[in-house]
Parts: structure tokens; C-alpha cells; sequence
């Protein structure tokens, strides 16, 4: 192909724009990384860009002797491992269910889910609801009352429609029953829809904050994000540290609680990156 | 199938049908392994999605906390009159209208240009650099996102006050004035989302047919023409129903982003109807009268996606449902 001239031209501003993105997006993470590892001094006068100045490693032992930190941090992998279990298999049993032709009501139990999308009971009901229920301060207000999101059954029912079904009639005729099928038929197939959902869950589940905030009085209970949120908010203290040196070094303790709590993210993601992308753009097949 | 079941429905009501001859209730029978996978999902909708909208119905009844769970008396559209005649709701209706608003007029068209600049990059291993890059700030967490946000913004810790201070001088307090709030909230709002929103739009423009680009090169179009008459139409249908998407979604502002980055100096531009009924509702225990805001938020909400479905079937075929 040939280009002309002025597409060369475009090329090259192109690519700058790009790395322009690349660095603005970045910033705001090396920034904040900098600031954990930096000398207050240095972040008390502002000095501080995308390095570390005056490296210091004090804070991220205040932070990691706090015993409440950890206890919070086990909290949210708990939180994220039995919440995307539950996740995983109510999505999956339902969106099997939904990609069988023969299955009656089809049509009924797909608007019954697709429904909630566009139309939600609101956030007092809901946390009467679970009130009600007596699930507040259980891990159960925690993983319940998001278990299944229609965006992502759907996108796993457009892939389970997607799947040959000879192999189901075969089994379906050998006499196996609606589990063998799923256990031992679908599921092995489904292996890359299976971790898109299982990240999409679990990003989810790690990085909740509010339903925890809502439904959880005590900070035993509470997953690290409340925990780093309360931070934030200057609501608390960690426990068992000087009040008085955290006040001193609030920006640079926000930022090491930031990094403890956004690394298993960061560290994971690149590698699983093609199943995020993979996970929306099957959602987008058939809304 | 078909006829089977409008066979059914045909007879008249009250027919005895003995249960176990019955063909629904026979194919029931037989595939129950497959109905079976209903039960719990349905049972999470109904009590989990479907519940709290049915208990929508204590907006129009007093309701006491503690006392029965639908409340205890009817008091018609008492709560609905409170918040119409109170001008404060239809301060926070504005800043939601605004904050939504601006969102979308800024961020949606982002997401399309960054995804055609992506689109004339040659070099693979670039392009998913950038990719991968741009993509990653759609993980974090909104509180990480708004705890980096207030520390990028101190006048005191921020970098962004020393690009303020080089420039004029003085210092910034974003956070404790007005006026910066709906400009923090939608630039970090395309920070978090721009890169990620391109996902859909790589993906229409991969299922353009090359062959077009082709015809339009013998025709002797420019890229730039190509991109104008092949490339965006080509992504036309993505593009029109995410504006739809996004359009009936202007209302559902980042309840979480405007909890987390808000304060009450700011509230006359930043606090928006979920954070009002938030505080009423789970602050002052006016249980009735946050969730006739809440019930009035969400049907205006579902009106509009209505509306612009309508809107889009009509003029380009495209639609939700």
C-alpha cells in the first residue's frame, strides 16, 4: 500500500497522542506508588512525581504491623473466594438452563433476568430486604445479594448457545442426565468463559466496598477496601499504631494501604487481560 | 412444540388434567435434572431483585423501623408531595442531570477516537502495550481511584497543585470548591473508562470487510476519506447502541465515586439524588421518604433507556429489544 505524505505525517503524531495516553494514564500510578516508598519530607513538600525520594520503607511496616489490616486483607480473600464460587455456579446453572432450545418459559426466565438491567428495586428496599433477612453482619450480605449479574449471564448464555449440541443429543440419547451433560460435556468446553467470569467476579468481589459498608458494623469484619476507605475518610485510625504519626503521614499511609490493596490486581492482570476482553466482546454478540 | 402449547391453552378453565398425563407436566417430569437448574437462580431473582422492587410499595406507606416489612399504614403520595415541593430534591436533580450530562458528552466520543487511532497502528506489540495499559485503571476499585484522586488534587501532598502553583502562583482546594466538582468527576471518570470502553469498538472495526478498504483505495480514497466512509460506518451500530445504552443510563451517576469524593462544602454541585436519599434513608431513617426519591429515580431512569430504544428501532434498527 502506499502511503501518502501526509498519512506519514499522521503516523507519527499518532503514535505520540498514544504514548501521551499511555503516560497520563500511568501517572496517577507511579505517582502513588512513589509516594508509599518516599520520605515524608519529601511528600510534605511536594516533591514527589513518579519515583520514590528519599526511599523509606517505615510506613509499609506500620501498615503491615496494623493487625486489623491483615485480618481486613484475609477478610476480602474470603469475601472474593466463596463469593465468586457462588457467582460462578448460580451464573453457570442459569445460563445453561436459558441456552437450551426445549427448556419452556425460555423466553419468561431470560426477560425475568434482563429486566433487572434496566430496572432496580433501589438501595433502601434492598437493604431492608436484607435486614430483614437477618444477613446484615454475616459474610452472607457480603456474597448474596449481587450472586448473579444479567450482564454476565448473558454473555454466558450467548456462549453456551454457541456451543455444537450434537455432543449433548449424543449423551442426552447414551441416557445421561442434565448434570453428566453439564459436568462432564459443557463445562470442560467452557473453560474460556469460565475465566473470563471467574475475573470478572472476582475483580468485582475484591474491590467491593459499599454493600460491606451497608451491611457490616464491625471492623473485623470488614474487607480491606472499607478498611482503605475509612483511610480516605479519616473516619479511623489503624489500630494499635501512634494516632499521631499517622496524621503526620497521611498521604504517604493512604498510599501504601492503595498499593497493599490494588497490587493483587495489578500483578494478575496482564496476563489475564485477553479473557477480560474476550468476556465483553461476547457480551456484545447479542445484547 | 408451538401448537402443543397453544393446543393447551385452548381448553377451557378448569379442565381436569391428571397431573401425571399431562404433557407439560410429563416433559417436566422427564427433564427435571434441567428445570431443576431453575430453581435457585429464579429464587435469588425473585427474592433478591424482585423483592426489594415489590418492597417499592413502602414509599406510599408509613413505614417504622423494626415494625412490619411492608409498613404499617397507607399514606398515599404523602412522600412523593414532600420531595416535589422541596427544593433542595430538584437542586440534587440538577447535578445529577449535570454530572451525567457532561459524562456522556465527554466521555463517550473518547472511547471512539482512541479506538480508531489504536486502529492505524501498525506495530502489533505497540498497539497492545497500549492497550493493556489503557485497559488497566478499569480494575481498580472506585475507592483506590477516589483516594488517588483527593491525593493528586491536595493542595498540600497533590502534583496537580504544582503544576497550579507554577502556573499561578497560588494553591487549589478541588475538593472543598464547587466549582471544580463535576470536572473531577468526569476527567477521572475518562481516565478510569476510556481505554476500556475502546474494547467494543476494536472489535467492530476487526469484523469490517477488508474488502471494502480496498474498493475505496481503487476508488482512490484517502485514508482519512476511508475512515469517513467505510470505517465509521462500519462502527455506526456499536456506536448507537452505546450512546442508547449510555443515554437511558444518565441518571445511574457513580453513586459509589460521588459518595467517596464529596464532601458538604461542596454539596451544592456535588451531591446527587442517590447520595440524597442515601443520607436520608440511612442517615436520618426516613425509610419511606428515600424510597419514594429512590422509586421516582429509577422509573425515570427506566423511561428514558425506553425512550431511546424507541428512538433508535425507529431511525436505525437497531435496539435493545
Amino acid at each position: 500500500m502506499k502511503e501518502s505524505a501526509s498519512y506519514r505525517v499522521f503516523r507519527v503524531f499518532n503514535a505520540i497522542l498514544l504514548l501521551i495516553v499511555v503516560a497520563v494514564t500511568l501517572f496517577p500510578l507511579l505517582n502513588v506508588v512513589a509516594k508509599s516508598f518516599s520520605d515524608m519530607k519529601y511528600i510534605a513538600s511536594n516533591a514527589v512525581t513518579f519515583y520514590p525520594k528519599g526511599f523509606n520503607l517505615k510506613t509499609y511496616r506500620l501498615i503491615m504491623s496494623d493487625s486489623m489490616f491483615w485480618i481486613d486483607y484475609k477478610n476480602t480473600v474470603v469475601y472474593t473466594v466463596v463469593g465468586t464460587f457462588i457467582n460462578l455456579f448460580m451464573t453457570t446453572i442459569f445460563a445453561y438452563a436459558l441456552s437450551v432450545p426445549r427448556l419452556m418459559g425460555r423466553k419468561f426466565f431470560t426477560g425475568l433476568a434482563v429486566f433487572t438491567m434496566f430496572f432496580n428495586g433501589g438501595m433502601i428496599p434492598n437493604y431492608l430486604l436484607v435486614r430483614n433477612l437477618g444477613m446484615r453482619n454475616t459474610l452472607w450480605a457480603v456474597v448474596v445479594p449481587g450472586a448473579i449479574s444479567a450482564f454476565n449471564l448473558i454473555v454466558m448464555r450467548t456462549f453456551f448457545e454457541g456451543l455444537p449440541r450434537e455432543l449433548e443429543e449424543a449423551a442426552a440419547i447414551d441416557g445421561m442426565g442434565t448434570y453428566g451433560i453439564v459436568a462432564h460435556i459443557v463445562l470442560p468446553l467452557s473453560k474460556p468463559i469460565l475465566a473470563t467470569m471467574t475475573l470478572f467476579y472476582a475483580v468485582g468481589m475484591w474491590n467491593t466496598w459499599f454493600g460491606p459498608f451497608l451491611y457490616l458494623d464491625r471492623p473485623e469484619a470488614f474487607p480491606v477496601s472499607l478498611y482503605l476507605r475509612n483511610i480516605i475518610a479519616g473516619a479511623s485510625q489503624a489500630s494499635g499504631t501512634d494516632a499521631d504519626a499517622l496524621g503526620e503521614v497521611a498521604s504517604n499511609v493512604k498510599a501504601v494501604t492503595i498499593v497493599l490493596t490494588a497490587l493483587p490486581i495489578i500483578c494478575v492482570y496482564p496476563f489475564l487481560q485477553k479473557y477480560f476482553v474476550q468476556g465483553m466482546t461476547l457480551g456484545s454478540v447479542k445484547g | 412444540m408451538e401448537t402443543e402449547l397453544r393446543a393447551r391453552k385452548k381448553e377451557p378453565r378448569g379442565t381436569v388434567r391428571p397431573f401425571a398425563r399431562g404433557k407439560t407436566a410429563r416433559r417436566l417430569l422427564k427433564d427435571w435434572q434441567l428445570y431443576s437448574l431453575l430453581i435457585l437462580p429464579v429464587a435469588y431473582f425473585i427474592l433478591f431483585k424482585y423483592g426489594p422492587m415489590l418492597g417499592n410499595v413502602i414509599a406510599f406507606r408509613k413505614y417504622v423501623p423494626g415494625g412490619p416489612w411492608f409498613g404499617t399504614q397507607w399514606v398515599g403520595l404523602k412522600y412523593f408531595k414532600m420531595f416535589i415541593f422541596d427544593g433542595n430534591f430538584w437542586m440534587k436533580f440538577r447535578n445529577t442531570v449535570v454530572i451525567g450530562a457532561s459524562s456522556l458528552v465527554f466521555g463517550f466520543p473518547l472511547p471512539i477516537v482512541l479506538a480508531l487511532l489504536l486502529n492505524e497502528v501498525r506495530s502489533k506489540a505497540f498497539k497492545k502495550t497500549v492497550q493493556t495499559i489503557s485497559y488497566l485503571p478499569h480494575f481498580l476499585s472506585v475507592v483506590i481511584v477516589a483516594g488517588m484522586t483527593i491525593d493528586l488534587l491536595s493542595p498540600s501532598s497533590g502534583f496537580v497543585n504544582v503544576i497550579v502553583k507554577a502556573l499561578t502562583g497560588h494553591t487549589v482546594a478541588f475538593m472543598q470548591e464547587s466549582g471544580y466538582f463535576v470536572p473531577v468527576y468526569v476527567i477521572t471518570g475518562i481516565w478510569q473508562e476510556t481505554g476500556w470502553g475502546t474494547i467494543l469498538y476494536l472489535a467492530a472495526l476487526t469484523n469490517i470487510n477488508p474488502e471494502l478498504y480496498e474498493a475505496a483505495e481503487i476508488d482512490g480514497a484517502s485514508r482519512w476519506q476511508q475512515t469517513l466512509h467505510v470505517t465509521l460506518p462500519g462502527i455506526l451500530p456499536t456506536i448507537t447502541i452505546l450512546l442508547i445504552l449510555n443515554t437511558g443510563a444518565i441518571l445511574n451517576v457513580g453513586f459509589e465515586k460521588v459518595l467517596l469524593l464529596y464532601n458538604p462544602a461542596i454539596y451544592d454541585t456535588a451531591d446527587v439524588i442517590s447520595t440524597y436519599l442515601y443520607r436520608i434513608g440511612m442517615e436520618m431513617n426516613s425509610f419511606s421518604y428515600a424510597t419514594a426519591i429512590g422509586l421516582f429515580d429509577s422509573v425515570i431512569g427506566f423511561l428514558l433507556i425506553a425512550l431511546a430504544n424507541f428512538f433508535s428501532k425507529k431511525f436505525s434498527e437497531t435496539s435493545l429489544w
